[in-house]
């Protein structure tokens, strides 16, 4: 199985008036920013890869599609790919 | 109308959040143990790797490691496992209202009655099961039944991840095979009673005559012969239900043994002072204390003494209690632990009969210093005012998150 880590990343988001919030775009550790195409799932979920739960937003970025975790304690994650810097 | 209970235990819980949170460690045998230099290096949970090595609760960090030289040993991290708890608490939450905590890891649900919304009682403890796993990655046997103890009984049977049904129809089939002491509420103690007697198995007290139980362990006696013939009907006491308060006491293993009074007198005053606090927010005043010491054999006593009036003082309780302390500890050893409690609680607003020769006017003065002190803890944090002597370091062991355990259900 590939092998993944887990990255904090800073996210744009916007909370709605229904209290919900929809990510726009996530900054990643090499400072680029991802602009989130599409939220395509939401649910609480724990993540298998690397650890930690919290609610789960699959998404789609640059057309493929990833989790990205809300910790609910202002912390957001994504299981990483190891060695693998976005570009 | 038959009743239907589910039992939920988190599996290894201790050691379940740990290898969640850190997924490298669950191909390796882990144990979550107690800080060594603390004096709690005791193996707390364990997950199922190390398990297979024989490594028990309750065995010591060196004896572990001897049982398996590469056991991973954690430290525990209490704020987290309270945060799983609350989260599979609100999920249990989803299915009913009715949702008894036992410890942190385990609750009771009385599901009765919503099987038109959520289906049968198996279906639904198989949506919590899976529910746990995906929300939490945690793994949790559910044990369904018609009583508490029976459901207990099944959530202990298959574990990790299952789902045990012992149903009313045939439940004699299912455990009264079962040694008695698989039962909640049959402890090493009674279980050393009830061989003398050739009582083995729960099915062997379920044929017992309830007078003889009753004669040999008294109430407990007739009910756990209840609990065998499937006869117990204590409830299950829905959420947000807070049983009176009948004592607070706060204990302490300090990090070096004590060796004389002049140590001793800090740590009691250092104890008291959350009892103190404690007293106030359940607006209740002791009206005795009571002490536990430890010694390094670890030989335990006990005893209590009544105070003058009934307070929230926490230098009248301490005092009370060192008093108690100096008349009746020898100093044969040195002392491991020492835990004090205020017993005998009554209603804060409880006219107090005063002593005639008792110094009124310095008892008022003393409350009166506490109630400030309480106020600037309230409004600066605990640590911006203390007793002098409390300020070197007395050897307490630092501060966690406050964990309440489970207590007997019987009774």
């Amino acid at each position: 199985m590939e092998s993944r880590r887990k990255v904090y990343v800073e996210v744009n988001v916007t909370h709605m008036t229904d209290g919900s919030a929809h990510p726009n775009a996530i900054k990643f550790e090499n400072a680029m920013t991802y602009n989130i195409d599409r939220v395509i799932s939401r649910c609480r979920a724990a993540s298998t890869k690397v650890g930690g739960t919290g609610i789960r937003y699959t998404v789609r970025i640059c057309g493929k599609e990833t989790f990205l975790f809300d910790e609910e304690n202002g912390k957001w994650f994504v299981e990483a790919k190891t060695g693998q810097v976005p570009h | 109308m038959s009743r239907n209970i589910l039992h939920c235990d988190m599996n290894n819980f201790y050691a379940s959040v740990e290898c969640m949170l850190t997924p490298s460690l669950r191909e390796h045998p882990v144990a979550v143990c107690g800080n060594v230099e603390e004096r709690h290096g005791i193996v707390l949970a364990k997950n199922y790797k190390a398990k297979a090595f024989d490594v028990k609760t309750g065995d010591a960090v060196w004896q572990a490691k001897q049982k398996c030289p590469d056991l991973i040993v954690v430290a525990p991290h209490y704020e987290e496992y309270i945060k799983y708890s609350k989260l599979a608490r609100s999920i249990y939450e989803r299915f009913t209202d009715r949702v008894e905590p036992y410890g942190m890891d385990e609750c009771w649900l009385d599901i009765t009655g919503t099987e038109k919304i959520h289906g049968s009682p198996d279906a639904v403890a198989d949506i919590i099961r899976k529910t746990i796993k995906k929300e939490l990655g945690l793994t949790v046997s559910v044990g369904v039944s018609f009583c508490k103890i029976f459901a207990k009984l099944g959530s202990d049977m298959k574990k990790p991840d299952a789902v045990t049904v012992i149903p009313k129809d045939s439940f004699r089939d299912i455990i009264w095979d079962l040694p008695a002491s698989d039962m909640l509420g049959v402890g090493r103690s009674t279980y050393r009673k009830l061989s003398r007697y050739c009582i083995r198995t729960i099915g062997d007290l379920a044929r017992t005559d309830p007078d003889l139980l009753r004669d040999r362990l008294g109430k407990n006696g007739t009910a756990l012969w209840n609990f065998a013939n499937g006869r117990d009907i204590s409830p299950v006491i829905p959420s947000g239900f807070a049983s009176p308060v009948k004592s607070i006491g706060h204990g302490i293993t300090t990090v070096t043994d004590m060796q004389n009074n002049d140590q001793a007198w800090p740590v009691f005053l250092e104890l008291t002072q959350d009892i103190g606090h404690r007293l106030r927010v359940h607006q209740m005043c002791a009206q005795s204390v009571a002490i536990h010491v430890r010694d390094s054999t670890l030989f335990s006593r006990q005893w209590q003494t009544g105070l003058d009036i009934p307070t929230q003082s926490p230098m009248v309780i301490a005092e009370s209690a060192f008093r108690l302390f100096r008349q009746r500890y020898k100093w044969e050893n040195s002392v491991r632990s020492v835990t004090v409690q205020a017993i005998n609680l009554i209603n804060q607003d409880t006219p107090r009969q005063i002593n005639m020769f008792m110094d009124y006017e310095k008892l008022e003065r003393t409350e009166r210093l506490d109630m400030c002190i309480e106020n600037i803890r309230t409004r600066f944090g605990n640590d911006s005012i203390k007793n002098g002597i409390l300020c070197p370091d007395i050897g307490m062991p630092p501060k966690r998150a406050q964990i309440t355990m489970p207590t007997g259900m019987i009774g």
